[in-house]
């Protein structure tokens, strides 16, 4: 994994070094933190995607510990901002290996997001994860909406070595999952992953559509769908925060995925939404091959955001 | 689809209502909230910024004319300011196809932001004027992309040509080309792969593209959801290729679409299109007015020529939306932006009160809840847009398919379209009477 990590390092880079560069001029040399640094140094965490409620958190934040502490050096400003951050993005409880014991048999991941997210991408990735664990995987169609969704998807159950279960476009997505549900008992399947169509949050009837993709499959196996995962492209501005709501509100959303942050894009947005939903981050998406998927860890995640190095 | 920010703006200048001047320190204060609203709005940080002062400038600067307060007067500036910055009023967004064909479009972006669906949408736009389309796919990298323009072209029956697995996009382009000059294309969609900008390969291979197929215009597709990234992206993708214009897709969402200024902002490129959901026919031209109109909100700019009104016998401000539905003209499409704003603002209680006075009492007659508001809105939103605008087409057979559609039934629907027809009649009702104390929307940011 020592590769991808140094992939998402460069896809950080850039707000690295936005953050570090400007820091580090901005407090060096100073001995007070006046109001003219935290504006600036507010505005540099709002470009990283940060939101205003959690970057006025870790303004107040550091008004209050450094002023006390009458610390003002560039290490205690990035050392006091990582604290709040990684303070924010680090769950109750750690997400689980890929691998490790899996809840049910076969054990059940719905996939949902808005448009082009990544969704059909990060299954072929997790299906070739759980691949290499030796796991038994199977894939389900249940995208019948978008043009050549369910060809994208069997091109990626391929490379991965996974089956698939598919219909023909227009089908009804909760009988394409309940189909590969019962195909995964069936084959005696570890996992199975379930694709859905990008839908927006707004749109009443297709979420109630994903509602009753998750009613069929606990309908079918008892437990399952074990995870519901949203995956969310790291270019989102605040528009993430609703997403995350509303998803969570009609799926019931375990853990999030945040995808192509192999670009210039932050992801910073996870921090508010970390902070406003208790959704821990469960992987991160740094490309367009197999390989491309490894575990979040919010401590590497908040010193790579700003340019800390890992103790 | 600015929901948030328009209550934050309203919010806001609501409280510079009723003062009598415009002090430097109320400006400079609401100001303040103004740029927390737009960068929650997911503004760049340097565009909210400069738009600020410029705002301020102007705010300081001018008399406030007779008989506007001066609240008015500041969202007046704030509204002309912001269509100002999204290109202007009266300017013509759509690509201009008068040139000797075939006249090439060439679309290109970040990874999953729209283009493959915005071409097939473009080409159903083009055609409806009379062109000949041609579609031409070259993303051989992600998997099935040619497949998926394939089956939209063939959905629309429109000739199409992918580039070939492991051909090179620049060979495929060049040889496409070819092929669908010699059909007879007169406009050509060009398809391009997603790409991230940081990387050269691609960014290369878009330089040399476009060198070999000389577009008429480089269109960057741009997610409406994106955050600050969106100056980075649009930068990147517009100063390394000399794009001539942007579109912005999923705008049938709920961001907040401070995108639209931000890419405006930094790389001045014109917005030609917008996407509205993910049918073909999901392409609206880009309107800087409406859009600003839509930033603002439309039940606020009411509420505000309402005051006006009463005030000074004229507004400063009357925003397209308010005007529409002055003159009678209030389309579905703007009923379901009302109920969107509604739900979003508190208590049932609280939004039946602010609805015009018959139609409140349709509402409360019939003791609608929170549910039956998404319900109106699901039915909306399975309409065309077409049908949005025009409902009168809505026959029986529609209604069924929205039925359908929205897993409402039909005594639904037609309940929809009654309170709808309803709040139209007093809408025209209004044009005829004038406006004096006979406004509809009372006002809401109280
Ligand atoms: N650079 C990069 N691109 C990615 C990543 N994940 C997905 N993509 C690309 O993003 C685009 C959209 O990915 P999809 O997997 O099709 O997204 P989706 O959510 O299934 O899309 P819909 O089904 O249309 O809603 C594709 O071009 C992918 O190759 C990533 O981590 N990095
Ligand atoms: N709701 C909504 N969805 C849209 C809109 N435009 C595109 N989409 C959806 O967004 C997703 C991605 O669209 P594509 O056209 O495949 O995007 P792309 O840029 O070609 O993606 P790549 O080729 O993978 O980079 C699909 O699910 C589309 O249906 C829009 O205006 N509204
Ligand atoms: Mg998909
Ligand atoms: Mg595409």
């Amino acid at each position: 994994m020592a590769h991808l990590r140094s992939r998402v390092a460069l896809g950080l880079a850039r707000t690295r070094d936005l953050l570090l560069t400007d820091v580090t001029d901005l407090f060096s040399g100073k001995t007070a933190l006046t109001d003219d640094l935290l504006d600036e140094l507010e505005d540099r965490l709002l470009e990283a995607d940060l939101g205003v409620d959690t970057v006025m958190e870790i303004r107040d934040h550091l008004q209050n510990d450094l002023r006390a502490k009458k610390a003002s050096g560039p290490d205690e400003v990035i050392a006091a901002m990582a604290e709040v951050i990684e303070r924010i993005l680090t769950p109750g409880v750690p997400p689980k290996e890929i691998g490790a014991d899996l809840d049910g048999r076969p054990h059940v991941v719905l996939f949902v997001g808005v448009n082009g997210s990544g969704k059909t991408t990060t299954i072929g990735k997790l299906a070739h994860a759980y691949r290499s664990a030796g796991k038994k995987v199977i894939v389900a169609a249940a995208d019948t909406y978008r043009a050549a969704a369910v060809d994208q998807l069997v091109v990626w159950a391929e490379r991965a070595g996974a089956e698939c279960v598919r219909s023909h476009e227009g089908a009804d997505a909760a009988s394409v999952a309940w189909d590969a549900l019962d195909a995964a008992i069936a084959r005696e399947m570890d996992v199975l992953l379930v694709d859905t169509a990008g839908r927006l949050h707004t749109h009443r009837g297709l979420m109630g559509e994903l509602e009753k993709i998750k009613r069929v499959l606990a309908g079918r196996l008892e437990g399952a769908p074990h995870e519901t995962l949203l995956v969310l492209d790291a270019t989102t501005g605040q528009n993430a925060l609703v997403q995350g709501e509303e998803f969570s509100k009609s799926v019931d959303v375990t853990g999030l995925i945040l995808t192509k942050l192999d670009g210039t894009a932050r992801g910073g947005v996870i921090v508010p939404l970390a902070r406003k939903l208790d959704i821990p981050v469960q992987m991160v998406g740094v490309g367009e091959d197999l390989e491309s998927l490894m575990p979040f860890d919010a401590h590497e995640f908040t010193a790579a955001l700003l340019k800390q190095e890992t103790a | 689809m600015f929901d948030a920010l328009t209550a934050r703006l309203s919010t806001v200048l609501d409280r510079l209502r009723g003062r009598g001047v415009l002090s430097e320190e109320n400006v400079t204060e609401a100001l303040r909230d103004v740029r927390r609203a737009l960068l929650e709005a997911d503004v760049n940080v340097g565009v909210a910024r400069s738009f600020i002062e410029s705002v301020k400038e102007q705010a300081l600067g001018s008399e406030v004319g007779k008989g506007v307060r001066p609240g008015q007067q500041m969202i007046g500036i704030i509204h002309s300011e912001m269509i100002r910055l999204l290109g202007g009023e009266g300017n013509s967004a759509e690509v201009d196809l008068s040139g000797s064909p075939p006249v090439i479009l060439m679309l290109l972006g970040l990874q999953g932001s729209g283009k493959t669906t915005t071409a097939a949408k473009l080409a159903v736009h083009f055609r409806s004027g009379g062109r000949k389309i041609g579609l031409m796919g070259l993303d051989p990298y992600r998997p099935a992309a040619g497949e998926q323009l394939r089956r939209l072209a063939e959905r629309i029956d429109v000739p199409v040509e992918v580039a070939r697995e492991s051909e090179d996009p620049v060979d495929a382009g060049v040889r496409i080309l070819s092929e669908l000059k010699a059909a007879g294309s007169e406009v050509i969609l060009a398809d391009t792969a997603g790409r991230q900008t940081v990387d050269e390969a691609l960014m290369n291979e878009l330089a040399s593209l476009r060198q070999k197929l000389n577009p008429q215009e480089t269109l960057l597709v741009l997610d409406a959801m994106t955050g600050q990234d969106a100056v980075t992206t649009a930068s990147a993708f517009s100063g390394r290729l000399d794009c001539t214009g942007a579109i912005l897709t999923k705008l049938d969402g709920d961001a907040r679409g401070g995108a639209a200024l931000s890419l405006r902002g930094v790389t001045g490129l014109p917005i030609r299109y917008v996407g509205i959901g993910e049918d073909l026919g999901a392409l609206e031209v880009f309107h800087p007015d409406r859009m600003a109109g839509r930033i603002l909100g439309m039940g606020d700019v009411v509420s505000l020529v309402e005051r006006a009104a009463e005030d000074a016998g004229g507004a400063e401000v009357l925003a397209a939306e308010g005007k529409r539905f002055i003159e009678g003209e209030f389309t579905l499409e703007d009923f379901r932006e009302q109920m969107r704003r509604l739900r979003g603002m508190g208590s049932l209680q609280d939004l039946v009160g602010m609805l015009p006075g018959q139609f409140d009492r349709a509402l409360t007659g019939q003791e609608i809840d929170e549910s039956s508001i998404v319900a109106l809105e699901a039915m909306i939103d399975s309409m065309t847009p077409e049908e949005r605008r025009r409902p009168s087409i809505l026959d029986g057979s529609r209604r069924r398919r929205i039925a359908r559609g929205s897993g409402r039934s039909v005594q639904e629907v037609n309940a929809l379209l009654k309170q709808y027809s309803m709040m139209q009649k007093m809408a025209k009702a209004l044009k005829g009477k004038g406006r004096k104390g006979q406004m509809p929307f009372p006002p809401m940011f109280r």
